[in-house]
């Protein structure tokens, strides 16, 4: 095996992820087959290649620091009706601070 | 012809000449949804209230005599990941589940300042990831051609709705063949545009460096039409490209004669489900009897595209994916005791096992220690691939391929595997790395009556030629006009 169930674990409190046991050991299979195929990658000389980020040139274009999205009620309701808790104008979250 | 089976030129035409009313084309549309979308699955949201209200508008528009925008009383689905202001949108998700979008995607917007009629929201692998609506987190997708089998995906629903008439067109999103593979599963016409071609703005992100919308329709004209209203500038995705968008619709006649389309050897292989090559040779053919010139070509990293798209798109997601923690919006797990087991939790329960698969694995290939040996590596891959197709791009115009090496195949039949899964992309994959426009065109049927694609891959912002070539073809060819047995 290319990784070990502990391994995965650590990845996916990395990942803010949780597994159970059995979906652990079912996971570090796949990561195994997929990390084994991705390894054919290898056979390639990149040395003197560039990566590509994004195959069709693009800038950062910038625009006037300007306000273009006024804040409103409506528009902060809308927002705020699909969180799954709030308060007045605020979303709500458990206890963060002991 | 019953008015849900209208294309949009079609449509447009009767719906000016006054021989249908929009509201009656609308209801005809969501009458055919009623009727036969228990078997199919292809829609998450069906939106008749609000459908009928934009019906009405555009008859009123219709009605006052002045030239009616191109797309008015036309009914659109969206797939589940583009937001409709006021619509649910859960992107295949139950993180999502009863998420309401406050906004419009720029695609939509520009759907609705054409006067189109958001006809409802259809199925989708959960946040674009997968190849055959199977990771839907709700009732997946069905193909029309066959109920046993899947519609292809990610897209699944765009093409279903369009192939049993359940809409007149649809937008689907494509982020490693998303749109073209469920157009050649079900028989109609997908395009993937060029990368930075249409916004993407107010589409639910999965790589953000692959994923493209298009269009999703009965013909290559439907498709010129729909592609010309959705492309173009928006300063709100700043990597939407700011060129001049080509009236597709206006030399789509210009034919073949004279164009010069690329085979390359690589993408005619063992193991090809033998009716696809004969399918596909036959369409080649008879591009050169309309005058095409047809040039071998080599697109020799081929066979490295599906491992370096894999580790771009998955790490990409992770990174994407991070921002659903059940604060803002989505699912939020119930009685957890701190802001750490929340977060755990809330995506352990909201995400489905694929979702889970990738950005796991994407947060491993960006992790300290081997981000070079696999992200980085990826992304040079990415480079070579993409320069096999701009030296492709001197001695040829577009290339033709197939889409898919088979036809659709059975639901649950590649679930065990993701890898083999993976690989039903391997000849879509290559065309979003490099960030090329690829359109699927109808180009037969196998013998259990499935259909069958023909992919053409252009130049960047090329699309005009893909369009042109096949309009060509479709004009001999009546694929695409064959109706599933529903």
């Amino acid at each position: 095996m290319r990784i070990t169930p502990d391994e995965v674990r650590q990845i996916a409190t990395l990942a803010r992820l949780s597994f159970t046991e059995e979906e652990l050991t079912e996971l570090t299979q796949h990561f195994d087959t997929i990390l084994t195929y991705v390894d054919k990658l290898g056979e390639l000389q990149t040395d003197s290649v560039e990566p590509t980020a994004h195959a069709v040139a693009v800038s950062a274009p910038l625009r006037d620091d300007v306000v273009t999205n006024t804040p409103n009620a409506a528009q902060t309701d809308a927002l705020l009706a699909n969180a799954p808790s709030r308060k007045t104008h605020f979303f709500r979250v458990p206890k963060i601070i002991e | 012809m019953s008015h849900y089976a209208l294309t949009i030129h079609q449509a447009q035409e009767k719906l000016r000449a006054r021989e249908v009313s929009a509201v009656e084309l609308s209801q005809a549309v969501l009458n055919r949804i009623q009727d036969t979308d228990q078997h199919l699955h292809s829609y998450l949201t069906v939106c008749a209230e609000e459908a009928l209200a934009q019906a009405e508008t555009a008859d009123r528009t219709l009605a006052n005599g002045a030239t009616p925008p191109p797309l008015c009383g036309i009914p659109i689905a969206l797939k589940d990941v583009i937001l409709a202001q006021g619509v649910r949108s859960t992107a295949g998700s139950k993180i999502l589940e009863h998420f309401v979008s406050p906004y419009d995607a720029t695609v939509t917007q520009r759907l609705k300042e054409a006067g189109a009629v958001i006809i409802g929201k259809v199925n989708c692998d959960e946040f674009a990831m997968g190849s055959s609506n199977e990771n839907s987190a709700f009732n997946p997708c069905r193909n029309p051609w066959d109920t046993d089998r899947v519609p292809g995906g990610s897209s699944g629903g765009s093409a279903s709705s369009v192939a049993a008439d359940q809409t007149c067109a649809a937008l689907g999103t494509d982020t490693g063949g998303s749109i073209r593979l469920p157009a050649a599963f079900c028989g109609i016409v997908g395009l993937k545009p060029t990368y930075g071609r249409v916004s993407r703005f107010g589409v639910v992100a999965y790589a953000s460096s692959l994923d493209q919308v298009g269009p999703c329709t009965k013909d290559v004209r439907d498709c010129a039409l729909l592609l010309e209203v959705i492309a173009g500038h928006d300063p709100r995705d700043s990597t939407s490209v700011n060129r001049p968008t080509p009236s597709y619709t206006a030399h789509l006649e210009r034919g073949v004669s004279g164009l010069r389309i690329g085979i390359p050897q690589e993408y005619f292989i063992e193991g090809m489900q033998p009716e696809v090559e004969t399918a596909v040779g036959d369409a080649i053919a008879h591009l050169q009897v309309l005058g095409a010139e047809i040039v071998p070509i080599s697109l020799p990293h081929t066979e490295y595209a599906i491992a370096s798209y894999y580790v771009i798109a998955m790490a990409e997601a992770s990174s994407n994916l991070a921002r659903y923690d059940g604060v803002r919006y989505g699912y939020r797990a119930a009685e957890v005791e701190d802001l750490g087991a929340l977060y755990q939790t809330t995506r352990a329960q909201g995400f489905g096992s694929e979702v889970k698969r990738r950005i796991a694995l994407g947060t491993y290939v960006l992790s300290a220690g081997y981000y070079d040996a696999y992200y980085v590596k990826a992304q040079k891959v990415r480079t070579l691939i993409r320069q096999d197709f701009l030296d492709a791009f001197k001695t040829c115009d577009i290339i033709a391929t197939p889409v898919a090496p088979t036809t659709a195949f059975r639901l649950g039949e590649k679930l065990a595997d993701p890898l083999t899964m993976y690989l039903s992309d391997i000849f879509t994959i290559a065309v979003n790395l490099a960030g090329l426009p690829g359109l699927s065109v109808p180009c037969g049927f196998d013998q259990h009556g499935l259909p069958i694609g023909l992919q053409l891959i252009g130049r960047p912002f090329d699309e005009e030629a893909l369009l042109q070539a096949g309009y060509a073809y479709e004009q001999d060819h009546d694929w695409g006009a064959r109706k599933p047995p529903l």
